[in-house]
């Protein structure tokens, strides 16, 4: 790890960057990041929210994922381990289908996911993939924004049909039944009510694909308010692919009905269930056609089978008998007699969305939670999670000083959590702590107190300070004083720390409330901030035909809060109803600067306010629309305190902006969080580049930096926590190093890690987090890539020894090297078995080591400097020993293989020369032997690699210590040390008995050599030796 | 008028120009690594070099022979590995265990028919019943390149066929790949993208050109890198060369 220290150095290094317009740099995309790659570390302990199940007809291996925020997720082991398909496109799933003539190949998936929470993302269309998942192609209907099922006919995979629920926060056209005949060419839009209404679920007869049916929805969502239901929805059956439609209410409940779910009983095709949402609680419920729709009974209005509609609406038949059906629900329920009566399904993470029943064995059937995918074996009363889903939907993320840094997070519908940044064997579930309850927004380790740290839940219902040593937990929120109106926090309230004063925190409600206490006591530092606009302040009359007052619509509250690092008195607030607002006088004052925000519409959510770290006037506010539908990018700069604002934004940006973040060390480097992924600039936002390496375009919702690490921190919602180890790079990237063919960047010296510990590794099935790598970096600027001629790289020590030799990256734009310090493995005798030795390197000492870069005639240096472990218990001369101990033994284990290689030498022209001439047996015999017999001493020459083994020789007894001191970077011990020199005298002594043999048997061969005058017998140098092969 | 229509040509043209076809992306490949006459005229092939594998070096040897034998060993401590030889019926490695050869499951020799080609995947693809396909451009390394679906024939997978498809990555300005990608159809890393990465192009004997730098990553990550030293074309090797040790 890199010491603080080196800040300021690479500061030196960038001199005059801010100091005047800072000029436009092209260099974008994989160019600009090259290997810099994004790690994923979870946590997978609580999985995420899974939208939507998708089996294999036939193939019970296969199952697709669909998840909220993560892509599409496949598994084809039957449940044991998944992979990502859909990394490159947006990660939001509504719908995934499989098409049942071509299963291997043709995959569909319909983007935006459909149960309609505030915090829900959105899609762009339908994809389809031709190669089992691997490979996508956006087929259309981008406006959408979220799909709800897709339907392949079965006797046709051209003819597709697409239930489009349309958008959330505003009207669109782009909803309702859409069909293709021609694979996805061109979509027809077959049934549409109105733009306020979409399809909420479709399904066609699996024996009659003409026969179909679909659900429509009237709802609305804003900011503020939720609506479900209207006059609109409605339930309509086609019998002709279709072209016609007719409403099939006969038995529905009268009145304006709500969220509607439809599906076929696949065993018997004229059973058909709706779970309807309507007017009255006894209208509400699950409803059976025995006739295909042409009347319909209520068999159920069980609490599971009506709570909370735009969640949780999925109904799914057993594929073999219908009477077996499940009900998605807060906990879920089953049904064994047609939908009559329910059970509660076993115990698993509440809020189940979807669910798939095996395509063998109804017994074993999958489940789609809030927290991820479960699985039962016997039909739904024991589930088992899935461990291997890293899809946690994160809102917020920071960091702390610990080595190594851990990270924090809170997490939707699944709490709070911290977790190590690197962990032995990787980061798994185990090394996770669950630090809050409800659903988890922002979570903060005290800057100074260890033992400290902060989390809240949903609306601040509880804001908790935790002492995680001694496991105590105080709730420090502020109340409304008596003169105090309700106090309004968000669902995802502010919460901040302050970067000057360790014990200070802030809360947002209406108003701005500081404690510097740690909690004990508040505050209130401002008037209310928001516009408090009563019109929005109705939530307890929010959910439309079922009440749903969760506190997720609270609104005209403070979002986002930051004090200035360098001043505690300025800081800025951002509004969820819009408004921006800075004081300079810690509270006393305050200037709503939003007014003059150039092109942003009224009202538009301040989502973030990141005040700069090098000029006190200058400020950063992401700002997003898409509650009113508004769906653009807005990112704004102000360099005088709010008065006048710069849109820093470009076409290059994909999704409304969720965060900005200024790096610590160059004011025109920033990444912006936008609802489809992370965005990148050098040059102060004239340009932006989408960071694509092992990175998905999810929601960024919150980015932090570690200081020590440079490393970048994502939340992401959907994906978990996501890390960019060492940004530093984009921190050099300047016009005049385009102008190079060739050049190398600046690394920060590499501080070595004693590692020795034993690890646990995760089982199969389960994820595991990333570790970063050790490797020291080589970082260099390519104009164009290497693909014609050589190009290699070498490490030399201080004496210009080659202790080094990498394949070096041959990218057009910033390459990323690793170096893993340690010298190649000595070169071992030859023997039967395999020796230990022959593994492992010695790891170089701390120093400057220079690199050569040689491409073609032209070669370029730069110096590389390896820190000793900074955390180490080994002092400079222990270390020292350590070295040496490891030197001595691979001396002499390369002494050993070329005593070896020469006895085999001298053996093989002793062979040769008698198959020549029997008459040389005589002085060749006794050579033989004492060779024979000196080897056997040397060297294992039987036996195999695992329980097979020989008794161990010279050669195993010296890797073997070799092994043991080469792990440890502290002095050897004692009896380690006397049993390297017990070696090194047996190796003296063979060596001995070698230049005896040398000097006997074998100078009477090669003086009978030189008699018959025939040509003596070389045998190679040191030299020779090492460079041979082998 | 006249100016209008230069204008309409030179649209027209440079809109014929992008559209490239897949035909014409291998003709230049082709046309830019020696001709197709040499590569044609390629019946064996010995290439020697090293295996970086986890901080290791290890001397490499890979032999091929037309149609599709092929033996590539790595020597370590003085022992070779041969992972994998192919006679073109039978496959077999290397124990580790027991340093001694064992055959591959029957289905992996099957495969092997097609996988351990000598020939250019490229040459002659259609009668070798491949399929390609230019599916447009990507970047690759910062480099803009064709890419190429190139279906080979069907892998056996634990008893099902299942399509063999790798994406090639043609460099638009080096006309020749620079990157494969492909996923993992068997075992444990089953669905792990594997992409390979060739560079230091440069001519061999017989005057076709080969990557003399293969670095191999799996999921993202980097696996493996062989170094060639040397390649050899058009020697003399025998078929006993790649057969399955019988005695033991």
């Amino acid at each position: 790890m890199k010491p603080r220290f080196y800040l300021p150095l690479s500061t030196l290094l960038l001199f005059g960057i801010g100091a005047s317009a800072q000029q436009a740099i092209p260099l974008k995309g994989n160019e600009l990041f090259g290997s810099l790659r994004a790690r994923h570390i979870g946590p997978a302990i609580t999985s995420g929210r899974i939208a939507d199940l998708e089996g294999h007809p036939t193939d019970a291996r296969i199952l697709y994922v669909g998840t909220a925020g993560g892509g599409v997720w496949k598994t084809t082991d039957g449940g044991v381990s998944y992979k990502p398909m859909f990394d490159k496109h947006i990660q939001s799933i509504g719908a995934v289908a499989v098409d049942p003539q071509k299963p291997d190949q043709v995959v569909w998936a319909g983007t935006g996911e459909c149960w309609t929470r505030n915090s829900v993302s959105v899609g762009d269309g339908v994809y389809k993939s031709e190669d089992g998942g691997q490979n996508w192609t956006n087929m259309g209907l981008a406006k959408s924004e979220r799909i709800s099922a897709v339907k392949i006919d079965p006797t046709n995979s051209n003819t597709v049909y697409v239930g489009a629920m349309g958008a959330l926060w505003s009207p669109n056209a782009e909803r309702g039944v859409f069909k293709t005949t021609d694979g996805g060419k061109t979509w027809e839009k077959i049934l549409f009510v109105d733009e306020n209404t979409g399809c909420s679920d479709l399904a066609m007869d699996p024996k009659d694909p003409n026969v179909l049916y679909a659900a429509f929805w009237e709802y609305r969502r804003t900011a503020w308010s939720f609506n479900s239901g209207g006059s609109q929805s409605g339930l309509y059956k086609s019998t002709d692919a279709g072209k016609t439609w007719a409403k099939i209410h006969t038995g529905f409940p009268t009145g304006k009905l709500g969220r509607i779910a439809v599906t076929i009983a696949p065993s018997m095709p004229n059973r058909l269930f709706a779970v309807i949402e309507s007017e009255t609680a006894e209208g509400k419920g699950l409803y059976r056609s025995e006739n295909a729709g042409a009347s319909w009974q209520r068999t159920n209005g069980d609490f599971e089978l009506t709570v909370r509609p735009f969640y949780f609406s999925r109904i799914v038949v057993d594929p073999r008998n219908p009477d077996i059906l499940l009900k998605g629900g807060l906990s879920g329920s089953i049904s064994r007699d047609g939908g009559k009566t329910f059970t509660t399904l076993g115990t698993m993470h509440s809020d189940v969305h979807d669910f798939h029943f095996d395509n063998l064995n109804s017994n074993i059937i999958f489940a789609a939670t809030d927290g991820g995918v479960y699985r039962s074996y016997d039909g739904g009363s024991v589930f088992e999670m899935v461990k291997g889903l890293p899809v946690a939907q994160a809102y917020q993320v920071s960091v702390d000083n610990s080595k190594p840094y851990k990270v924090y997070c809170g997490l939707q519908d699944n709490q709070s959590w911290y977790g190590p940044s690197e962990s032995p064997g990787g980061i798994g579930n185990r090394d996770w702590n669950c630090v809050g309850a409800g659903d988890g927004f922002r979570v903060y380790r005290h800057p100074t107190k260890a033992n400290i740290l902060y989390s809240d839940m949903q609306g601040a219902e509880y804001i908790w300070r935790y002492d995680t040593e001694r496991r105590q937990t105080k709730i420090v929120k502020p109340y409304a004083s008596a003169t105090d109106p309700k106090l309004r926090f968000n669902w995802n309230a502010a919460l901040q720390i302050s970067p000057n004063k360790p014990d200070r925190l802030y809360v947002g409600s209406q108003f701005l409330h500081r404690s510097d206490d740690m909690g004990e006591t508040w505050t209130k530092i401002s008037p209310d901030l928001t516009t408090n606009n009563p019109a929005k302040q109705q939530q307890e009359e929010s959910g439309g035909l079922s009440a749903d007052n969760s506190g997720a619509e609270n609104h005209c509250t403070i979002f986002s809060i930051a004090e200035s690092s360098l001043d505690e008195n300025l800081i800025w607030v951002g509004t969820d109803d819009g408004n921006v607002q800075v004081t300079t006088d810690g509270g006393k004052n305050w200037s709503n600067v939003v007014g003059t925000v150039p092109g942003l519409p009224k009202n538009t959510w301040a989502y973030h306010v990141e005040p700069s770290r090098f000029d006190k006037n200058t400020a950063y506010v992401a700002f997003e629309g898409h509650s009113s539908g508004d769906m653009a990018t807005y990112v704004y700069k102000t360099t005088d305190l709010g008065k006048t604002w710069t849109s820093i934004t470009t076409p290059d940006i994909k999704g409304f902006a969720r965060h900005i973040k200024e790096d610590l060390v160059n004011p025109n480097l920033l990444f912006l969080g936008t609802e489809q992924g992370l965005y990148v600039t050098v040059d102060g936002g004239q340009n932006w580049s989408a960071f694509t390496n092992n990175m998905p375009p999810v929601a960024v919702m919150y980015i932090a930096i570690q200081p020590d690490e440079n490393d970048l921190v994502l939340a992401t919602h959907g994906r978990g926590l996501i890390i960019i180890d060492d940004i530093s790079p984009l921190r050099q990237v300047t016009n005049d190093l385009l102008t190079k063919d060739m050049a190398f960047l600046k690394t920060m010296p590499t501080a070595m890690h004693d590692d020795g510990g034993f690890s646990e590794d995760s089982d199969a099935g389960e994820f595991t987090g990333e570790n970063p790598s050790r490797s020291a970096k080589i970082v260099y600027y390519l104009k164009k890539r290497q693909t014609f001629g050589k190009m290699t790289m070498e490490i030399m020590d201080a004496a210009g020894k080659k202790v080094g030799d990498i394949t070096p990256g041959k990218a057009k734009g910033i390459n990323i090297v690793d170096w893993n310090y340690r010298l190649k493995p000595p070169k071992t005798a030859t023997g039967k078995t395999l020796s230990l030795a022959g593994f492992t390197g010695p790891r170089l000492p701390a120093g400057t080591y220079t690199v050569k870069l040689t491409q073609g005639t032209n070669t370029f240096d730069t110096p590389i400097t390896l820190l000793p472990d900074p955390t180490s218990m080994h002092s400079v001369a222990d270390q020292q020993a350590q070295y040496e101990a490891v030197t001595r033994l691979y001396t002499m284990t390369e002494q050993l293989g070329y005593l070896v290689d020469q006895i085999n030498m001298m053996q093989k022209a002793a062979d040769e020369q008698l198959a020549k001439d029997p008459k040389y047996k005589k002085v060749i015999d006794p050579l033989t032997k004492e060779l024979a017999a000196l080897k056997e001493k040397l060297v294992v020459l039987k036996g195999d690699n695992y329980v097979g083994t020989a008794e161990p020789q010279l050669r195993e007894k010296i890797a073997t210590i070799y092994g043991q001191i080469v792990g440890y970077f502290g002095r050897p011990s004692g009896a380690q040390l006397a049993n390297v020199t017990v070696l090194d005298d047996q190796l003296k002594a063979a060596q001995a008995t070698f230049e005896a043999i040398k000097t006997t048997r074998y100078k009477a061969l090669t003086d009978r050599l030189l008699k018959d005058k025939l040509p003596e017998i070389s045998l190679r140098s040191f030299d020779d030796y090492k460079k041979s092969d082998g | 008028m006249k100016k209008l229509l230069v204008l309409f040509f030179c649209v027209a043209g440079s809109l014929m120009a992008q559209a490239q076809t897949a035909d014409e992306v291998i003709d230049k490949y082709f046309a830019q690594t020696g001709g197709k006459d040499k590569w044609m005229a390629l019946k064996s092939m010995k290439a020697t070099g090293k295996a970086k594998v986890q901080g290791m070096e290890l001397p490499l040897t890979m032999i091929q022979k037309a149609p599709n034998k092929m033996k590539a060993t790595a020597t370590f401590q003085g022992m070779s590995f041969i992972q994998p030889c192919f006679d073109g019926s039978t496959g077999w490695n290397t124990n580790q265990m027991t340093m001694k050869p064992e055959k591959m499951a029957a289905e992996d020799s099957e495969n092997m028919k097609d996988e351990a080609m000598l020939e250019d995947p490229f040459l002659n693809y259609a009668a070798k019943g491949y399929k390609v396909e230019l599916q447009g451009k990507e970047t690759v390394e910062g480099t803009e390149c064709h890419k190429m679906k190139l279906t080979r024939k069907p892998t056996m997978v634990d008893g099902k066929a299942e399509e063999n498809v790798v994406y090639y990555f043609f460099s638009v300005a080096d006309n020749v790949p620079i990157m494969s990608r492909t996923v993992a159809k068997k075992g444990p890393a089953k669905g792990t993208t594997v992409e390979t990465f060739m560079s230091d192009y440069q001519e061999v004997p017989g005057g076709i050109f080969m990557p003399f730098t293969v670095t191999t990553k799996a999921g993202g990550k980097e696996m493996m890198s062989m170094v060639m030293e040397k390649f050899e074309t058009n020697v003399a090797i025998e078929d006993a060369e790649f057969a399955y040790p019988d005695k033991k």
